[in-house]
């Protein structure tokens, strides 16, 4: 298969691990977080742990805008389903992620219209064909998935549809791994970068991590060999004592990022002033909010949500996981009480959640 | 209440975990007894010493005609296929038909006739049913369901207990046609791809298997619904050994591959129709191989994997990297993941 086979390659995966074995220290401990979560979950599927060096950790970081979503969120957006008229849509990421009264899947057993869709333009379609109904789009993602609900409001104005709203949800990466290089137990030598964001956002928002903070950051694709070729990149540079950001995945990621999309997400969106994020606690302007001229369209404005709060079992360490300081077995929840079919903290709830990624490929 | 079900979910219908939990929490020690027990895809009783399998199965497939297959056709090869893979030729079948008031006349006539056609082909008759109808809104134009009942071969001894370290997992073709089939039938995915259904009746590779190395065939299943990791995953439970699979050795279409790829599915959890996996001892293995790559559509079977002794109870992948990874149960519905 194209693209997909060529960075599979046996081979060529077997020559940069050797290269990695050779440049490695081996009286040196690296640990080496992986942002997003396509790559936490790539790293385990494709079992590459075993094809590394023992002394490379990779730690798993917060880049699983599903998991990172507090319960009480999904407890507002669950509770557009109380108006009769209400057809709630959402990711299918989103479909098995709980809130205190059940999963949107639970609710649509009970008879709720809940929705699957592909796209938020499937979702302002629904609203167009069922004019007698509000459709409300559940849109959760970092600057991956943004644009496209940003496009979708723009959309929707322009044909006026009078029905459709978005319970925006969407959050911002930079925020996040500022407030885990603030963190006082941080203990990251370097960063494999976000690829799908970056596709977005271009390069240049990371060089604050490499200029203030000195740690390498490596913008990386999804395949194995994207994965094992940035952690050389980031090898190299520590070996030489440098710290700059460099574009693994060039054949998706400009350096300057995608200019129309990020004017569409600067036309309707603006930083909210705070922002939960599970796990992790309250980050300064850290998540997107739609703007007051798109009012109409923000299920916030035009619906009372409960906006209730709901913290987390105490005795789930996702925080410590989310920053690298624990892995996920050494939770005490993981695989007993917290399990991806009942998961107790946020990293157990996607499959792109460290703990849901560990249970399904590595131990229980 | 004796169970942990709140309330039926989609997942429960998906084949895997849920599935299981159903089954083994309510069904199972409600209605006790030993055939039941077994848990097998036949339930196997023996009349005056006559050996018989007997199956029921139900079709809800949206929609009904997709490609490569329809509901009728359907129904007439998932039942013969749980006979096959039991290790009993089919006899007779019979099915009934849940009809929701409003069916088009020309929609019910076409899968009569794909029933009939399937049965043709598969040398079983179908001799018996019922019809209901329900009123409209209460069905999705036409449910199935069915009762097989075939004569086992009496070559072969299968079933969990005799599955040994060592021995083969053979698989007859290329995984995930049906599931991803479907889903892209229903229309909500902005996906296309050339690829149709696997359904099919899988009786004449297992009649070819089974002359082919009778005496080294130990279980069989058709991984329908959770695909080849849930079956494979009840089968590693029910034997207590390991099953270890080969990534690279595993067949699987481009077109299945990305739109797996595309929408973050395993292949091995979706759902196949024609297909299935057989446990041979090490030596039969290549005879049962060839056996059946000679039957037309037999060509795609490959050797995907061995039972080892240990991890107990585990499917393990090896990545072509000579990584390894846990082959876990369906959990849920398989849903697409997007962000």
């Amino acid at each position: 298969m194209k693209y997909v086979d060529e960075f599979r390659d046996p081979e060529l995966i077997a020559t940069v691990a050797r290269e990695i074995e050779r440049i490695v220290d081996p009286a040196r401990h690296y640990r080496i977080m992986e942002v997003c979560g396509g790559h936490t979950h790539s790293i385990y599927r494709h079992g590459l742990k075993n094809v590394l060096p023992e002394n490379i950790q990779l730690v798993h970081g917060p880049g699983c805008p599903v998991c990172v979503l507090p319960m009480g969120r999904i407890d507002d957006g669950l509770s557009v389903l109380d108006r009769p008229d209400a057809v709630l849509t959402a990711f299918g990421d989103m479909m098995r992620v709980p809130g205190t009264k059940g999963t949107p899947l639970e609710y649509k057993a009970r008879g709720a219209d809940v929705r699957m869709v592909y796209s938020p333009l499937d979702a302002l379609r629904i609203a167009q064909r069922e004019p007698g109904k509000h459709v409300c789009f559940f849109a959760i993602g970092f600057e991956t998935t943004a644009p496209s609900t940003a496009l979708t409001i723009l959309r929707a104005k322009a044909l006026d549809v009078q029905n459709f709203s978005v319970f925006c949800n969407h959050v911002t990466i930079l925020p996040a791994i500022r407030a885990i290089l603030d963190s006082p137990d941080m203990r990251l030598d370097g960063f494999i970068g976000p690829g799908h964001v970056s596709t977005i956002t271009g390069c240049r928002p990371y060089e604050f991590i490499a200029q203030h903070y000195q740690k390498p950051v490596v913008i990386s694709g999804f395949e194995p060999l994207d994965l094992l070729q940035s952690i050389l990149m980031l090898l190299r540079q520590l070996q030489a004592g440098e710290s700059k950001v460099e574009n693994q995945y060039r054949r998706i990621v400009p350096w300057d990022g995608n200019r129309a999309a990020l004017l569409a997400m600067a036309d309707v969106f603006e930083l909210r002033p705070y922002f939960e994020w599970r796990g992790l606690g309250f980050i300064s302007q850290s998540a997107l909010k739609i703007k007051a001229s798109y009012a109409a369209f923000d299920t916030e404005a035009r619906f009372e949500l409960p906006g209730v709060r709901v913290t987390d079992p105490k005795a789930a360490q996702c925080g410590e996981i989310l920053k690298g300081v624990l892995s996920p077995p050494q939770c005490k929840l993981f695989g007993n009480a917290c399990t991806p079919e009942h998961p107790v903290g946020a990293l157990m709830v996607s499959s792109e959640g460290a703990c849901a990624a560990y249970y399904k490929y590595v131990a229980r | 209440m004796k169970t942990q079900i709140a309330q039926i979910e989609m997942a429960h219908g998906a084949g895997g975990k849920a599935t299981r939990r159903l089954i083994e929490g309510l069904i199972v020690p409600a209605l006790a007894n030993p055939v039941l027990e077994q848990l097998s895809d036949s339930a196997l009783l023996s009349i005056n010493g006559t050996r018989l399998a007997t199956t029921a199965d139900g079709f809800v497939v949206k929609p009904l005609r997709f490609a490569g297959g329809s509901i009728g056709s359907l129904a007439v090869h998932g039942t013969v296929n749980d006979l096959a893979v039991s290790g009993a030729h089919p006899i007779a079948l019979m099915a009934t038909l849940i009809l929701e008031a409003g069916l088009s006349g020309e929609i019910l006539e076409q899968e009569i006739d794909a029933m009939a056609q399937a049965a043709r082909d598969a040398g079983v008759s179908i001799v018996g049913g019922d019809t209901k109808v329900v009123e409209h809104g209460m069905a999705d134009g036409m449910y199935i369901t069915t009762f097989g009942i075939g004569a086992l071969d009496e070559r072969l001894t299968l079933g969990p207990h005799v599955v040994r370290a060592g021995d083969r997992v053979l698989l007859s073709g290329n995984i995930g046609d049906h599931g991803i089939t479907i889903l892209l039938a229903r229309g909500e995915l902005d996906l296309e791809a050339q690829i149709q259904s696997d359904s099919r009746a899988v009786t004449p590779f297992v009649d070819a298997i089974c002359t082919a190395a009778a005496a080294g065939l130990r279980w069989m299943r058709d991984p329908t619904r959770g695909g080849v990791a849930s079956a494979l995953n009840e089968l590693a439970r029910d034997c207590g050994l390991a099953i270890v699979l080969e990534e690279e050795a595993i067949p699987v279409r481009d077109e299945v591959r990305g739109a797996c790829e595309l929408l973050g599915l395993d292949p091995l959890h979706i759902a196949n129709e024609g297909q299935f996996i057989a446990i041979v001892a090490p030596g039969f293995a290549q005879s049962a191989l060839e056996a059946l790559r000679a039957v037309p559509g037999g060509e795609g079977a490959a050797l995907i994997g061995t039972v080892e002794a240990a991890p107990s109870g585990t499917v393990l992948t090896c990545t072509r990297y000579g990584g390894t990874r846990i082959v876990d149960m369906l959990v849920g519905d398989p849903l697409p993941r997007i962000c």
